[in-house]
C-alpha cells in the first residue's frame, strides 16, 4: 500500500478537499446547514449587537474557574445532545420505513455514518462531557476546595473536549463521517476498505478530545487526593466524590490505551504499517481487544458518577444518611477493579474457546454483585425514611426501575450461550440504552435538577421538569423494548432495509418512542427556559435548597469564586448535615485575601491549532498539518514562561460578597 | 396484524415460505398492546425465532437463556417491587411511617443485600460454565436432539462459508459444489462449518440453527449445528460489514434427505463452475445477490480464499507463517519449540487444522504453486519435514498468542477429523 | 465506619486563616500520574510487540536486522545522559545554577547523540527495505522504538524550554518544580529504553 502523503491526487494548498467535498447533493444536509448556519449567524449577531464578545472572552472562555468550566462542558453536552438525537431521529424513521421493498429515505452511504455519529457523539461528546461537567462542577465543592489543583489544565482539557467536537460536527457539512461503526473496527476502517475521509474524521475526533478527557482525569484524581478539607479522610468523603474518584482513575487508567490504539490505527491508513490490517502479519482481532480493553472501562467511566448522583439524591430526599456508606464505598471499588476483566464479553462470538468465554463471562457476572448491593443500598436508604418526591427523586426512582432490568439483561448477555443468540442483535442495543439512558442520563438529568439550583441561584421548574421526566421515561420504554422483542426475533442491529414485513410493527412503536423521547427533549430545554424567567420566582436564597447533606450546601447559591469564605473543617461524612446539626453558624466576620488562579487564553488557542492541526491531517494539508502543530508547540512553550498565573482577591471584596450573601438570606427568611 | 404471525418461522412445510397459525395470530391482535407490557410470556407464541429455534443447538441455547432469565428475575422482582414499595410506604406525606434519620447501618442486612446476588451468581457461573463449555461451537455435536445422541453413522454435513462483499458463499467439498447466498442440509445431520472472509469481518448468524460466529480474514473459524425440522429460514450477517450489509441475507433449507439429494444433483447439474476467475469477478462488491449454484470448485480454491493468495503471486498465509518460523528460529529447525507461541490463540486455538491440513495434501498444494516464492525454495528439508506439522498446527491467523497470555490457551478439543469420504470427488 | 456519629460540644467548622499550600504542591503527584498513563501507552506498544513481533510476512527479521553493538552504544547514550541529570540535580540541590545549567546541557548532548544513532539505525533499515510497511513485526518495532524517540526529542525541546528559563529567571521554586518533573519523565524514558533493550533488542538476538 502506498503511502497517503505521496499520493499524487492531492494539491499542495489544499490536499484532497476540493468543492466536491461538500454535500450539496444531500438534500437534507444542505437543509441541516441552511439552518445551523443561521442559527450561527444569529448568534453571532447577537453577540455582537449586545457587545457580549470581550464578557465571554474573558469571564467564560479563559476561565480557569472550575465552576464556569463545568458548566461549559454541561453546554457543550447539551448541544451535543441534539445532535446526537437527530441522528437518533433519522435512524428510527430509516428503520421505520424500510419496509417491503422500499428503501427507506437514507442511502446506505448517508445512514451508516448517521448511526456511527450516533455512537460517537453520544458517547464521546455527549455522556462525557455531562459526566465530567457534574464532576468538575461539584467535587470541588464537596470537598471544600477553592478550585481543581491544575485550573488551567482544566480549562485547556475542556477546550481540547470541544475540539474534538467540532472536528466531528466539520464531518457533517465538509467531506463524510466514519461508516464503520462506533468503535470503527478494522479491516472495515482500514485504508482499503474505508478510503475516504470518514474514518479519518473519526481518529482525530477522538483523539484530540481523548487529550482532554485524560488531562482533566489526572487533574481531578490529583484534587480529591490532595484538595480536601482538613477532615475530610477518605472515608468520609461524599460518596459522589468517591465515585468521581474511581471514575478519574479509570480514565486516567484506560484512555491511553484508546489513545495508543488509534495511534495504531493512524499509522496503518496514514503511513502504511501493518498493525491491523488482513495481510502481511496484521491482526485486525488485536484491534478488537485493545479497544474493549479502553471500552468497557469507559462504561463505568460515565455510569459510576451517575450512581454516585443517585447516591447523594436518594439520601438527600430520604432526609437520611446513605445506607452502608462503606459498602458502597467497597462495591464502587470492587467495580472499579473488575471493569478490567471483562471486555472479552464483547467479542464471544469472535470464537474464542469455552473456558476464556466462560472466564470472561463469569468476571462480567461478578460486576453485577457489588452492583446490586448499591442497589439494596439505595432501597435501604429509602426505608425508614421521609421520601419527598421532587425531581431528583423522581429520576432516581425512574432509574431504580430501569437499570434493574438494563442489568438483568446485561448479565444474560453475559451468558456466552446466550449471547451466541442474542450479540450483534437489537436485544443488545435495547440493552446498552436501557443501562445507558435508565442509568447514565437519568443520572445526569437527576443531577441537573439536583445541581441547577446550586449552580445558578434558582431551581428549575418543576412542572416542565416533571414533562420531561414521563416524555423520557415514557419514551425510553416505547423506543426500546420493541427493540428487545425484535432482537429475540433475531433482527440485527445497524440493518438500513428490512424485508421481513410482520417487524414494521415493531419500528414504529420505537419510533413512537423515539418521538416521545423527543417531546421530553423539548420539555427540558422548555423548563430551562421557564426557569430562567421565574427566576425571581424560584430563587434561592439559602444556598441549601433540598435540605442537602454535603459540603457544596453550606455556601451560598451560586457560590462566590472563591468557593468557601473560609476553608470548612470536617468531622462526619455529610459534613453540612452534621454541621447544621451541631448548629453552625456562618462565620460573619475575620475575613482574609484569598489566592486564586488567573485566567488565560493559551487553553482556547491551543485546543484551536489542534482543530487545525487535525483538519489538515484529515485532508492531507500537510503544511498547515506542520504549521499548526508547531503553533501548537510554540504557543505551549511560551505559556511556561507566563508567570503571571495567580492572584489575590482582596478581602474587601470577599466581605462585600459575604454580606451580599447575608443579605439574601436575610431577605429569604 | 395478522402479519405477526404471517411469517412464522416455526416448524412447518418445507414449501411454505410464510407459514400462518391463525390461532396465534388472532390471540395477538387481542394482545398486541398488552404484549408490550407483558413479552416473555408472549413472545414464545410469536415469531420470536430465539426463542422457538428448530435446530437443536439454538434451542439447547435458548435453554440456557431462559433459565438464566428465571434464576435472576428471583432477584429482580423482589427488587422492583420493594423500590415502588419503600418508596410509596415512606413518602413524606406519610406521617404513620417510622421515620429513622440516622439510621444507615445493619451488618445483618448488608450480609443479606450482598449475599443474595452473591448465590444467584454462583449459581448463573456454575449454569454458564457447563454451558459454555457444552454450547462451544468449536465442540463436535454429541446429540441430534434431545433424544438422538451422534453415533458413527452420523456423517457430518462440511460447509465451508467465505462472507464476500456482500454475500454469502458456501462450497460443499463433500460434494464438490459451491452456492452463493444459499444454503441447504438434511434434517437431523450434523453439520460442520468452517468460516472464513474475504475482506472485512462479518458474523455468520442462522438463528434457528445455531449461534453467530464471525468470519474473519486470513483466519478460520468454525460452527456446529443440526437443524431438526424442515423448513425455510433466514440466515444473514449479524456484524455490519460495509454498504450492502442490509442486504447479506440468504436462505437455509432445511430438507429431508431425498430433497437435499436433489438439491445437490441440481446443483451438480449447472453449467458454471467456480475456478478462481469466476471467483475473483464473485469478490466484487455486489449488493442483494440472487442464489447462485455451481456445480464444481477449483482445487485448492477455499484454502487459498482463507489465506488470501487467490490473486497470482500472493505468498499464501500458512507458507508465510511457516517461512516467519524460520526466520525466527534463524533458519534452524526449531519448530517444535515453537509450537506454544504460535499455536494456540483466542479464537480457534482447537486443533481443527487437520481437516485443512488433509486439504492441503490432497488438493495438490505446494509450497511453489504460486509465484514470486522463490525464497521458499531455500528452506532446509528438515525446514521442510517440520513443516506439516508447523502447518497443522499455527495455520488459523494470529491473535493474542498462547505463550503471551495462559487464559487464552483453550481447552484442547479433538479435531473434527472425518473420514475420507467417497463423496469427496 | 460507625453509622451515627453524634458527637456533642462545639466544634470549629471552619479554619479561621487560609492553609498555605506550597504553591505547586499536587504538580508532582499530577505529573507522576501523568506518567502511568504514558507508561500505559508504552505498554500496549509493547504488549502489540509481544502479539506482531514474530510476524515477519516473509520478510527479514531481528538476527538479519539488529546490530546489537550500535544499539549498545545507544543504550550507553542514554544511560549516560540520565546519570548526568542526576548530576544536574545534585547541583540544584545546592543551588549552583551554573553547574547545573553545564550538567544540563550535556545530558542534552547524550540524548542528542542517542537520537541521531537511532534516526541512523532507522536510516539504515529503510535504506534496506525493511521499512514500518514491511511487515507486523517492523511496524511494531518502529512504532515502540519511535514513540520512545519521540518522547527523548520533546524530552530535549522542554530540556533546553527548562534551560532558557532558568538563565532568565534564576532557580526559582517553579524552575526547581519544572527540573524535577523533567527529571522524572527523563528517568521514565530511560527506563522504558531499558525495556525496548531487553524486549526487543536483546530478545530479538536469542
Amino acid at each position: 500500500m502506498t503511502s497517503p502523503m505521496q499520493d499524487p491526487n492531492t494539491s499542495f494548498l489544499f490536499g484532497r478537499l476540493t468543492f466536491g467535498a461538500l454535500p450539496f447533493h444531500e438534500p437534507i444536509l444542505v437543509a441541516t446547514f441552511a439552518v445551523v448556519a443561521l442559527g450561527g449567524i444569529a448568534t453571532v449577531a447577537a453577540l455582537t449587537y449586545f457587545r457580549l464578545w470581550g464578557y465571554l472572552w474573558s469571564q467564560w472562555f479563559t476561565t480557569v474557574d472550575h465552576k464556569k468550566i463545568g458548566i461549559m462542558y454541561m453546554i457543550l453536552g447539551v448541544v451535543m445532545l441534539l445532535r446526537g438525537f437527530a441522528d437518533a431521529i433519522m435512524m428510527r424513521l430509516q428503520q421505520a420505513m424500510a419496509f417491503g421493498g422500499s428503501e427507506g429515505y437514507l442511502p446506505a452511504h448517508h445512514y451508516d455514518q448517521v448511526f456511527t455519529a450516533h455512537g460517537v457523539i453520544m458517547i464521546f461528546f455527549v455522556a462525557m462531557p455531562m459526566v465530567t461537567g457534574l464532576m468538575n462542577y461539584v467535587v470541588p465543592l464537596q470537598i471544600g476546595a477553592r478550585d481543581v489543583s491544575f485550573p488551567f489544565l482544566n480549562n485547556f482539557s475542556f477546550w481540547m473536549t470541544v475540539g474534538g467536537a467540532v472536528i466531528v460536527m466539520l464531518s457533517l457539512f465538509i467531506g463524510e463521517f466514519a461508516m464503520t461503526g462506533w468503535l470503527a473496527m478494522p479491516p472495515l476502517s482500514g485504508a482499503e476498505a474505508s478510503p475516504g475521509v470518514g474514518v479519518d474524521y473519526y481518529i482525530w475526533g477522538l483523539q484530540i478530545a481523548g487529550v482532554g478527557t485524560t488531562l482533566s482525569g489526572i487533574n481531578l484524581l490529583v484534587t480529591i487526593i490532595k484538595m480536601r478539607a482538613p477532615g475530610m479522610t477518605m472515608m468520609k468523603m461524599p460518596i459522589f466524590t468517591w465515585t468521581s474518584l474511581c471514575t478519574n482513575v479509570l480514565i486516567v487508567a484506560s484512555f491511553p490505551v484508546l489513545t495508543a490504539v488509534l495511534v495504531l490505527m493512524t499509522l496503518d491508513r496514514y503511513v502504511g504499517t501493518h498493525f491491523f490490517t488482513n495481510d502481511m502479519g496484521g491482526n485486525p482481532m488485536m484491534y478488537v481487544n485493545l479497544i474493549w480493553i479502553w471500552g468497557h472501562p469507559e462504561v463505568y467511566i460515565l455510569i459510576l458518577p451517575a450512581f454516585g448522583i443517585f447516591s447523594e439524591v436518594t439520601s438527600a430526599f430520604s432526609g437520611k444518611r446513605l445506607f452502608g456508606y462503606t459498602s458502597m464505598v467497597y462495591a464502587t471499588v470492587c467495580i472499579t477493579i473488575l471493569s478490567y476483566l471483562v471486555w472479552l464479553h464483547h467479542f464471544f462470538t469472535m470464537g474464542s474457546g469455552a473456558s476464556v468465554n466462560s472466564f470472561f463471562g463469569i468476571t462480567t457476572m461478578i460486576i453485577s454483585i457489588p452492583t446490586g448491593a448499591k442497589l439494596f443500598n439505595w432501597l435501604f436508604t429509602m426505608y425508614r425514611g421521609r421520601v419527598r418526591f421532587e425531581l431528583p427523586m423522581m429520576w432516581t426512582i425512574a432509574f431504580m426501575i430501569t437499570f434493574t432490568v438494563g442489568g438483568m439483561t446485561g448479565v444474560l448477555l453475559a451468558v456466552p450461550p446466550a449471547d451466541f443468540v442474542l450479540h450483534n442483535s437489537l436485544f443488545l442495543i435495547a440493552h446498552f440504552h436501557n443501562v445507558i439512558i435508565g442509568g447514565v442520563l437519568f443520572g445526569l438529568f437527576a443531577g441537573m435538577n439536583y445541581w441547577f439550583p446550586k449552580a445558578f441561584g434558582f431551581k428549575l421548574d418543576e412542572f416542565w421538569g416533571k414533562i420531561s421526566f414521563w416524555f423520557w421515561v415514557a419514551g425510553y420504554w416505547f423506543a426500546f423494548t420493541p427493540l428487545y422483542v425484535l432482537g429475540l426475533m433475531g433482527v440485527t442491529r445497524r440493518m438500513r432495509v428490512f424485508d421481513d414485513p410482520s417487524l414494521q410493527i415493531w419500528f414504529v412503536i420505537a419510533a413512537f418512542g423515539a418521538a416521545l423521547i423527543a417531546v421530553g427533549i423539548a420539555a427540558f430545554l422548555i423548563q430551562i427556559a421557564v426557569s430562567i424567567r421565574d427566576r425571581k420566582k424560584n430563587r434561592d436564597v439559602t444556598g441549601d435548597p433540598w435540605q442537602g447533606r454535603t459540603l457544596e450546601w453550606a455556601t451560598s447559591s451560586p457560590p462566590a469564586d472563591y468557593n468557601f469564605a473560609f476553608t470548612p473543617v470536617v468531622y462526619d461524612i455529610d459534613a453540612w448535615h452534621d454541621m447544621k446539626a451541631n448548629g453552625y453558624e456562618r462565620p460573619l466576620s475575620g475575613y482574609e485575601a484569598i489566592h486564586m488562579p488567573k485566567n488565560t487564553g493559551a487553553g482556547v488557542i491551543i485546543a484551536g491549532l489542534s482543530v487545525a492541526c487535525g483538519f489538515a491531517l484529515i485532508w492531507y494539508i500537510w503544511w498547515l498539518a506542520i504549521v499548526s502543530f508547531i503553533g501548537i508547540l510554540v504557543v505551549s512553550i511560551g505559556h511556561t514562561f507566563n508567570t503571571k498565573r495567580d492572584f489575590y482577591i482582596p478581602v474587601q471584596t470577599v466581605v462585600d460578597t459575604e454580606a451580599r450573601r447575608s443579605k439574601l438570606i436575610e431577605s429569604g427568611a | 396484524m395478522g402479519r405477526i404471525a404471517a411469517t412464522w418461522r416455526g416448524p412447518g412445510p418445507p414449501e411454505t415460505r410464510h407459514f400462518m397459525d391463525h390461532r396465534t395470530g388472532n390471540a395477538l391482535k387481542r394482545l398486541h398492546l398488552t404484549a408490550l407490557l407483558t413479552i416473555p410470556a408472549l413472545l414464545s407464541a410469536c415469531n420470536a425465532v430465539v426463542l422457538s429455534p428448530s435446530g437443536d443447538v439454538a434451542a439447547r441455547q435458548r435453554d440456557v437463556l431462559v433459565a438464566s432469565t428465571l434464576l435472576m428475575l428471583l432477584i429482580i422482582i423482589p427488587v422492583i417491587c420493594l423500590v415502588v414499595f419503600f418508596a410509596w410506604k415512606y413518602r413524606a406525606s406519610n406521617k404513620d411511617a417510622t421515620y429513622a434519620p440516622d439510621w444507615s447501618h445493619s451488618t445483618k442486612l448488608e450480609v443479606v443485600i450482598w449475599a443474595a446476588p452473591l448465590l444467584i451468581i454462583i449459581c448463573l457461573g456454575g449454569l454458564t460454565w457447563v454451558g459454555t463449555h457444552l454450547l462451544d461451537p468449536y465442540r463436535k455435536l454429541d446429540r441430534i436432539s434431545r433424544d438422538v445422541v451422534v453415533t458413527d453413522d452420523h456423517e457430518p454435513l462440511e460447509v465451508q462459508v467465505v462472507s464476500l462483499d456482500w454475500k454469502w458463499l458456501f462450497f460443499y467439498p463433500q460434494y464438490g459444489i459451491a452456492t452463493v447466498n444459499e444454503l441447504a442440509a438434511p434434517v437431523d445431520r450434523p453439520i460442520e462449518f468452517k468460516l472464513t472472509s474475504s475482506s472485512v469481518m462479518n458474523a455468520f448468524y442462522i438463528p434457528t440453527l445455531a449461534g453467530m460466529i464471525y468470519t474473519m480474514p486470513g483466519m478460520e473459524t468454525a460452527l456446529h449445528g443440526v437443524i431438526n425440522e424442515k423448513g425455510v429460514y433466514d440466515g444473514f450477517s449479524s456484524n455490519y460489514s460495509g454498504a450492502g450489509f442490509s442486504g447479506m441475507r440468504f436462505k437455509f433449507h432445511g430438507m429431508d434427505e431425498a430433497g437435499f439429494e436433489e438439491w445437490i444433483a441440481d446443483a451438480q447439474a449447472q453449467d458454471a463452475t467456480l475456478d478462481r476467475d469466476t471467483y475473483r469477478d464473485l469478490a466484487q462488491p455486489s449488493e442483494n445477490v440472487a442464489p447462485m449454484h455451481f456445480a464444481g470448485v477449483e482445487d485448492g480454491l477455499y484454502h487459498d480464499i482463507m489465506n488470501m493468495c487467490v490473486e497470482p503471486g500472493q505468498m499464501c498465509m500458512d507458507d508465510m507463517m511457516m517461512k516467519d518460523m524460520h526466520t525466527k528460529s534463524g533458519g534452524m529447525d526449531m519448530a517444535h519449540g515453537q509450537h506454544a507461541d504460535h499455536g494456540a490463540m483466542g479464537h480457534d486455538g482447537h486443533d481443527h487444522g487437520g481437516q485443512d491440513h488433509k486439504d492441503h495434501g490432497a488438493m495438490g498444494m505446494d509450497v511453489s504453486r504460486n509465484g514470486g516464492e522463490d525464497e521458499m525454495q531455500s528452506d532446509t528439508p528438515e525446514a521442510e519435514k517440520t513443516a506439516t506439522e508447523a502447518d497443522r498446527r499455527m495455520l488459523h491467523g494470529h491473535g493474542l498468542g498462547g505463550g503471551f497470555m495462559p487464559l487464552f490457551q483453550p481447552d484442547p478439543i479433538q479435531p473434527a477429523d472425518t473420514q475420507p469420504n467417497p463423496a469427496n470427488k | 465506619m460507625s453509622s451515627t456519629v453524634t458527637h456533642t460540644g462545639p466544634r470549629k467548622f471552619h479554619l479561621d486563616h487560609e492553609p498555605h499550600l506550597p504553591e505547586g504542591d499536587s504538580t508532582m503527584l499530577g505529573f507522576w500520574i501523568y506518567l502511568m498513563s504514558d507508561c500505559l501507552i508504552f505498554a500496549v506498544l509493547f504488549a502489540v510487540y509481544a502479539v506482531l513481533g514474530h510476524n515477519y510476512a516473509g520478510g527479514p527479521g531481528p538476527k538479519e536486522l539488529f546490530d546489537l553493538e550500535l544499539v549498545a552504544l545507544n543504550t550507553a547514550m542514554l544511560l549516560l545522559s540520565s546519570i548526568t541529570y542526576g548530576f544536574a540535580m545534585l547541583e540544584m540541590a545546592r543551588d549552583r545554577q551554573r553547574q547545573m545549567l553545564g550538567w544540563l546541557a550535556v545530558t542534552g548532548l547524550f540524548g542528542a547523540a542517542f537520537l541521531s544513532i537511532e534516526l541512523y539505525e532507522f536510516g539504515h533499515l529503510i535504506h534496506e527495505g525493511a521499512t514500518p510497511g514491511r511487515s507486523a513485526f517492523l511496524s511494531s518495532f518502529f512504532t515502540l522504538v519511535g514513540t520512545h524517540g519521540l518522547h527523548v526529542t520533546f524530552g530535549i525541546i522542554w530540556l533546553v524550554t527548562l534551560m532558557v528559563q532558568v538563565t532568565r529567571t534564576g532557580l526559582t521554586a517553579s524552575n526547581k518544580r519544572r527540573l524535577m518533573c523533567l527529571s522524572l519523565f527523563w528517568h521514565f524514558l530511560d527506563v522504558i529504553w531499558i525495556g525496548v533493550f531487553t524486549f526487543v533488542y536483546l530478545m530479538g538476538m536469542i
